[in-house]
């Protein structure tokens, strides 16, 4: 009796089985998390040490133009002003989003409205490949091509901001667009038979009805490409001129955030006011990112409604 | 100007922005590939990197970057796919809790991976004292791969319909064993498309492997295969350049004479293997296809 008992009241095999296989897949997740976590932690510990260690205001780093960390001002103040790249990074973000959003939508309507055809056979394998294509050989392609046609065109060394925008914006222009893509072929088909029933010509449809009704995936699209376009780092250097001033026109040589820190994070010994600096600029980069994060999700929850 | 000539002009502008998009897109893969094959040859291929002269070749660089791929893969895999499993069949799926991790994986995959590298080098290049090495830049390139990864396994997992886990369940088989034999069988072809994609990634990355994986290629020996000897290929303690890396390096702070033919080699090769890497993914999503419909 006790043995029937104990086979059928104690855990089984399988049960055991399950639970192990529960927590080791909990586990990897719960990993994942402290990836996350910890990255936060390294970054802003490291990055606000700047202003409780060294002492700079923030108000200074963030608004300051003179950026050479190994110095002081007049007032014995170091020079860690971000302002140049901060700046130089936002516009070269913005510049590229512009020019990439009428393209990006343009090609999409043209694949998924006017072209289907067309668009699945050509456009949707071109851009998928592309989506793919490593960051640094879109600023190989901007180093010898882009860079010396501003140099012919504008004058100057070709290095700049509008170069950068120039890089960026072919390299999240296929990203973008595949994404647009999405949210249009996600229109219901019902939408455009009603407006062709009402009479309304292949434009008025595509104009009034199918982009607004995308509005909102568009727009996460263009966030999307934009965090991307921030966040980038190899390409932007490699065409932006990597001098740390304000840019006085679009083809003045710049710098962006990441340009450098990429440059200098390996010249500058831990711990010191330079290398600080430079984190300070990479905590800026992740709480940008966030923002781009929170500006998708809440343009997401708003299309929902 | 009435409705049906803005219809016509819409429709040409469209057509105008279409044509363009595919003509940059088209010249730039045209660019790479024209200026980059005629340079690919088995020596370029082979032969070390030249620090100061011409003729020299990307194949330390070559074998790099498929050895960081592998042990990247070998790391985050099996992380992603208990991360993926957990959320897709273990997880309270209304849970507000999940709700905030699925978020936390968002965010990470949208750090930019200069950040992730900077990360990287800052916990194991110098405070684990793991040194500029392979080791660093493959668990640096899991961080990066990780969020894509486990959301590629989590949708595959999604797509199997829950009438084969109530079949495992009615067979008596617990849910562990449902999992093992019967979801991820059926999600293979679809998870290995996402494991190809998340490749093609990792394989091109270079912003998280500078300070990770290091930006120099010591000469390797390629009859030495034990993995705890300095030259051996095997070694993971060992600095080692990309393909990637070693085209940022030469364009930015290069002095090698050939440095632009060097780079449109390497960017050709880079741009083949993501297409090679496409090209394996639709593969695997035609098998797919197929079991699903179980047509031939």
């Amino acid at each position: 009796m006790d043995e029937i008992q104990e086979a059928l009241t104690k855990t089984s095999k399988a049960t055991k089985k399950d639970r192990f296989g529960r927590s080791v897949s909990l586990l990897a997740l719960i990993l994942i998390l402290a990836v996350v976590i910890s990255i936060f932690w390294f970054v802003a510990s490291k990055g606000l040490a700047t202003f409780f260690k060294n002492h700079v205001s923030l108000w200074s780093f963030l608004t300051g133009t003179k950026w050479a960390p190994g110095q002081v001002d007049a007032h014995g103040k170091p020079l860690v002003g971000a302002a140049p790249m901060i700046v130089g990074s936002f516009l070269v973000t913005f510049l590229s989003a512009l020019i990439a959003t009428p393209f990006a939508v343009g090609t999409a309507v043209f694949m998924t409205e006017i072209s289907p055809k067309r668009g699945a056979k050509i456009l949707q394998p071109v851009t998928e490949l592309l989506v793919g294509i490593p960051s640094v050989v879109y600023g190989f392609v901007g180093l010898t091509v882009v860079v010396p046609a501003m140099r012919h065109l504008f004058g100057g060394s070709g290095f700049g901001v509008l170069a950068g925008s120039m890089v960026l914006f072919v390299m999240i222009l296929p990203t973008v667009t595949s994404m647009t893509v999405d949210t249009l072929r996600a229109v219901p088909k019902r939408y455009r038979e009603a407006a062709l029933a009402l009479g309304a010509t292949r434009w008025q449809m595509i104009y009034k009805v199918i982009l607004r009704a995308a509005t909102p995936g568009i727009l996460t699209a263009i966030v999307f490409g934009m965090a991307r376009a921030f966040g980038e780092a190899l390409a932007v250097q490699m065409v932006v001129g990597n001098a740390a001033l304000m840019p006085h026109n679009l083809m003045s040589p710049s710098a962006t955030l990441t340009s450098i820190l990429t440059q200098g994070i390996g010249n500058t010994v831990m711990g010191s006011l330079e290398n600080n600096a430079l984190w300070s600029l990479a905590l800026i980069l992740l709480l940008m990112s966030l923002v781009f994060n929170l500006v998708i999700r809440a343009i997401g929850k708003k299309g929902a409604m | 100007m009435n409705a049906k000539q803005v219809d016509k002009i819409a429709t040409g502008i469209l057509y105008t922005i279409a044509g363009f998009v595919i003509l940059v897109l088209l010249a730039l893969l045209g660019y790479i590939l024209v200026q980059g094959v005629p340079n690919l040859s088995w020596h370029f291929l082979t032969a070390p990197a030249e620090a100061f002269s011409a003729g020299g070749g990307i194949g330390i660089q070559l074998f790099n970057s498929f050895y960081l791929l592998i042990l990247t893969m070998v790391i985050s895999f099996p992380i992603a796919l208990g991360a993926g499993i957990y959320l897709n069949e273990y997880a309270n799926q209304k849970s507000k809790v999940i709700e905030v991790i699925r978020t936390m994986i968002e965010i990470l995959s949208s750090l930019p991976s200069v950040v992730v590298g900077l990360f990287g080098f800052l916990l194991f290049v110098v405070q684990l004292k793991l040194g500029f090495s392979l080791l660093s830049g493959a668990i640096a390139l899991t961080f990066f791969n990780l969020p894509l990864l486990t959301r590629s396994v989590e949708e595959s997992l999604r797509t199997i319909p829950n009438l084969q886990r109530e079949a495992g369940s009615a067979l008596g088989l617990s849910r562990f064993e449902t999992i093992g034999h019967v979801i991820l069988p059926a999600a293979l072809p679809s998870i290995m498309t996402g494991v190809v994609l998340s490749a093609g990634r990792v394989f091109g990355e270079a912003a998280a492997l500078i300070y990770t994986a290091g930006q120099s290629a010591p000469a390797l020996n390629f009859a030495d295969w034990n993995p705890f000897n300095a030259t051996s290929p095997l070694n993971v303690m060992r600095p080692a350049e990309t393909l990637a890396v070693h085209i940022w390096k030469i364009n930015s702070e290069g002095i090698m004479p050939d440095a632009a033919a060097v780079s449109a080699g390497a960017s050709a090769v880079l741009v083949i293997a993501v297409l090679l890497f496409n090209f394996c993914a639709r593969y695997f999503s035609k098998v797919l296809y197929r079991q699903l419909t179980s047509s031939k």
